[in-house]
């Protein structure tokens, strides 16, 4: 086991998929330097901001027999190639009635958290989720990135990797031994019994928080990652809840239909889930704004520990005591 | 002008014939209420895609757009399966799941028509970087329309393909029109070829309805490309006879005697009189090669009208790869 930031994962989830397998290729804006050294230039190609070309070039590459890993940068400058993004590389594989394979990883950076303001700081997931045919995954450790990089690198879809911009530092644990993290695999972060909240990316550090401090209080959380928003675990976020008969979604996209809309509503709409629900599920979500820039603005619409701790309270009944009212001893 | 046998000029005619036959084909069926959705008609421009693909192996890979029967014929599909597909039947290349603007053989390097203008060619890029990355020399043509050179990513891929010296051809096919709008009123200069050169890509137009002109200068440029030195611009001057798709949803605002203009410039019936004037073809040869062509069209119908609709459920496969 060793230590390793997230990014530093992700790079070592490129490394040895780039040498593992001789048809992948890098495009970025900014060169990856480390890549280019080992892998050469002609395989790690710094591109003009051009997004539309260079994700578009990425189809073409792909179905032409090659691994392309494009990285976009800035979840926000990818909207620059929606076009290139969910009419055609999403769409391909099925319009052609599956003449071709075409893996591709496209990575973005999202969230909040560095002053970055309206035009670089987005959490766009929900809108890619609505668009058939993309695979999309979501890492918030340096496990889980490395893992699933490997996984969607290997894939033969396209795949989108959104990776959290205040993340990148964060360390965590990295087994030597080479691991790949199966797409569609949620985790269970941390188990617990009175009620599930399932986290997105940087938000499963604060819900991981929140579920030490109430520890305290005698409630017990469970934190579930889905890792994957494309294809979800449906089952392992159901039976979680079916479990503690409470859910808290946390994600920091905008409220309206942001990932957590899918949550609950795939919760709620299972007739067996829904049964054992003792109280409405609830979501801590961004408000219906941009990003704004000064950092006071910026810290109050990002979910943080008290908004999900109010959440945990609304669902459990109110603040309690072990073997309290609405604690899974009555 | 490169030698060539009377071989390759028969074959030439005989494909071109086989794109005007099969498009007209379509148009009757369109009429006729069999064909659902879209159809935008290559009638007029068949020397275009035969000229350019005379010019490619199997190996090499071409992009096309909206417009792609033509191209799709003449870089070798099967008209059945082309036909099926145009009629939505699970026979069909993409299963009935594309239609006709998403018409693809990729076993003949037939990488995909495709409905949103100008996308075609950022795909391009990819399949020619691979191209290059294969160290062979295979080579990528695209093809779009005087339209799709006022797209962002017209732009971007003509610069990309010049910086990284891809082995691509660029092929416009100006017919003067975009749906309804004259190019002379969206183009700022009088030719399209003249915008590659802000890319350091060397540009010619061409008459595109002169199959031997269009072959002669997508010679040059697949030479080039073969040989490493990188990305050429081809502008056609053609012209569609119908208008931008099949069935009326809007009217046709072209002035009907620019429209029989055109028509007396066929490149059919200039390659006839060509092949007629040169000893090559005459006229009861070319009454047996229509025979041939219409068999062909006929029976790519008739699989066509005789294949099963998709499952509605089969909607549901295919999202992914395995």
């Amino acid at each position: 086991m060793r230590k390793l930031s997230y990014q530093q994962a992700a790079l070592e989830a490129l490394q040895e998929e780039f040498r593992r397998d001789g048809k992948t290729l890098y495009m970025s804006e900014h060169v990856n330097e480390p890549l280019r050294q080992e892998f050469g230039a002609a395989r790690v190609r710094e591109t003009p901001i051009s997004e539309s070309a260079f994700v578009g070039a990425g189809v073409g590459l792909a179905g032409s027999g090659f691994r392309p890993v494009v990285d976009i940068g800035m979840a926000t400058f990818g909207f620059v190639a929606m076009d290139q993004m969910v009419n055609q590389a999403a769409k391909i594989t099925y319009m052609f009635g599956g003449q071709a394979e075409f893996p591709i990883l496209y990575r973005m950076t999202i969230g909040t958290g560095k002053s970055m303001a309206a035009q670089h700081c987005i959490s766009p997931y929900p809108m890619y989720m609505n668009a058939p045919g993309l695979k999309i995954i979501l890492p918030s450790t340096p496990y889980d990135i490395k893992g699933l990089m490997k996984a969607a690198i290997r894939d033969n879809n396209p795949v989108i990797s959104f990776e959290h911009m205040a993340l990148g530092d964060t360390i965590g644990d990295v087994p030597e031994e080479e691991y790949v993290i199966p797409l569609g695999v949620a985790d269970v972060k941390r188990d617990g019994a009175d009620v599930t909240v399932v986290a997105l990316a940087r938000m499963v550090h604060i819900a991981l928080d929140v579920a030490s401090e109430l520890e305290e209080e005698g409630i017990s959380v469970e934190v579930i990652d889905p890792r994957t928003l494309v294809p979800l675990d449906r089952d392992t976020i159901r039976a979680s809840v079916a479990k503690t008969g409470r859910l808290v979604v946390v994600d920091e996209a905008c409220q309206t239909c942001g990932a957590a809309a899918e949550i609950i509503s795939l919760v709620v709409e299972d007739g067996d889930t829904y049964e054992l629900l003792k109280a409405s599920p609830k979501r801590v979500c961004a408000p219906d704004v941009p990003v704004p820039f000064s950092p006071p603005m910026e810290q109050y619409v990002a979910p943080d520990k008290k908004k999900v701790v109010t959440a945990v309270r609304q669902v459990i009944g109110k603040k309690l005591k072990i073997g309290g009212v609405g604690s899974n001893t009555t | 002008m490169t030698p060539t046998t009377r071989n390759d000029l028969i074959g030439m005619y005989t494909k071109m014939l086989t794109i005007r036959r099969f498009e007209e084909r379509v148009a009757q069926e369109y009429a006729a209420g069999a064909i659902p959705g879209f159809i935008h008609s290559y009638i007029g421009q068949e020397a275009v895609a035969v000229g350019v693909c005379e010019n490619l192996r199997l190996d090499d890979r071409i992009v096309s757009n909206h417009r792609g029967h033509g191209h799709c014929i003449a870089k070798g599909a099967d008209v059945r399966r082309m036909m099926a597909e145009i009629h939505g039947r699970k026979t069909g290349y993409c299963k009935g799941k594309g239609g006709s603007m998403h018409i693809a053989d990729f076993s003949v390097g037939m990488l995909g028509a495709n409905g949103i203008v100008c996308a075609g060619l950022p795909i391009a890029i990819g399949a020619a970087l691979a191209a290059q990355l294969e160290a062979g020399d295979r080579v990528v043509v695209v093809f779009f329309g005087d339209g799709a050179s006022n797209e962002g990513e017209f732009h971007e891929s003509l610069n990309l393909a010049s910086i990284w010296k891809l082995p691509i051809i660029f092929v416009c096919e100006n017919n003067l029109y975009g749906a309804n709008t004259p190019v002379g009123d969206v183009l700022p200069t009088s030719t399209i070829a003249e915008r590659a050169g802000a890319y350091a890509i060397p540009a010619k137009t061409v008459d595109g309805n002169d199959v031997l002109e269009v072959r002669e200068a997508a010679r040059g440029a697949v030479a080039g490309a073969r040989s490493g030195a990188g990305p050429s611009f081809l502008e056609f001057k053609t012209y569609r006879w119908h208008h931008h798709f099949e069935g009326g949803y809007f009217p046709d605002l072209r002035r009907p005697e620019e429209i029989e203009a055109w028509k007396e410039k066929c490149p059919i019936k200039r390659f006839e009189e060509k092949l007629e004037e040169d000893g090559v073809l005459d006229r009861q040869g070319r009454e047996a090669i229509d025979r041939e062509v219409m068999a062909k069209i006929e029976d790519a119908v008739r699989f066509a009208v005789n294949s099963p609709y998709p499952d509605p459920e089969d909607a549901l496969k295919g999202v992914y790869s395995e």
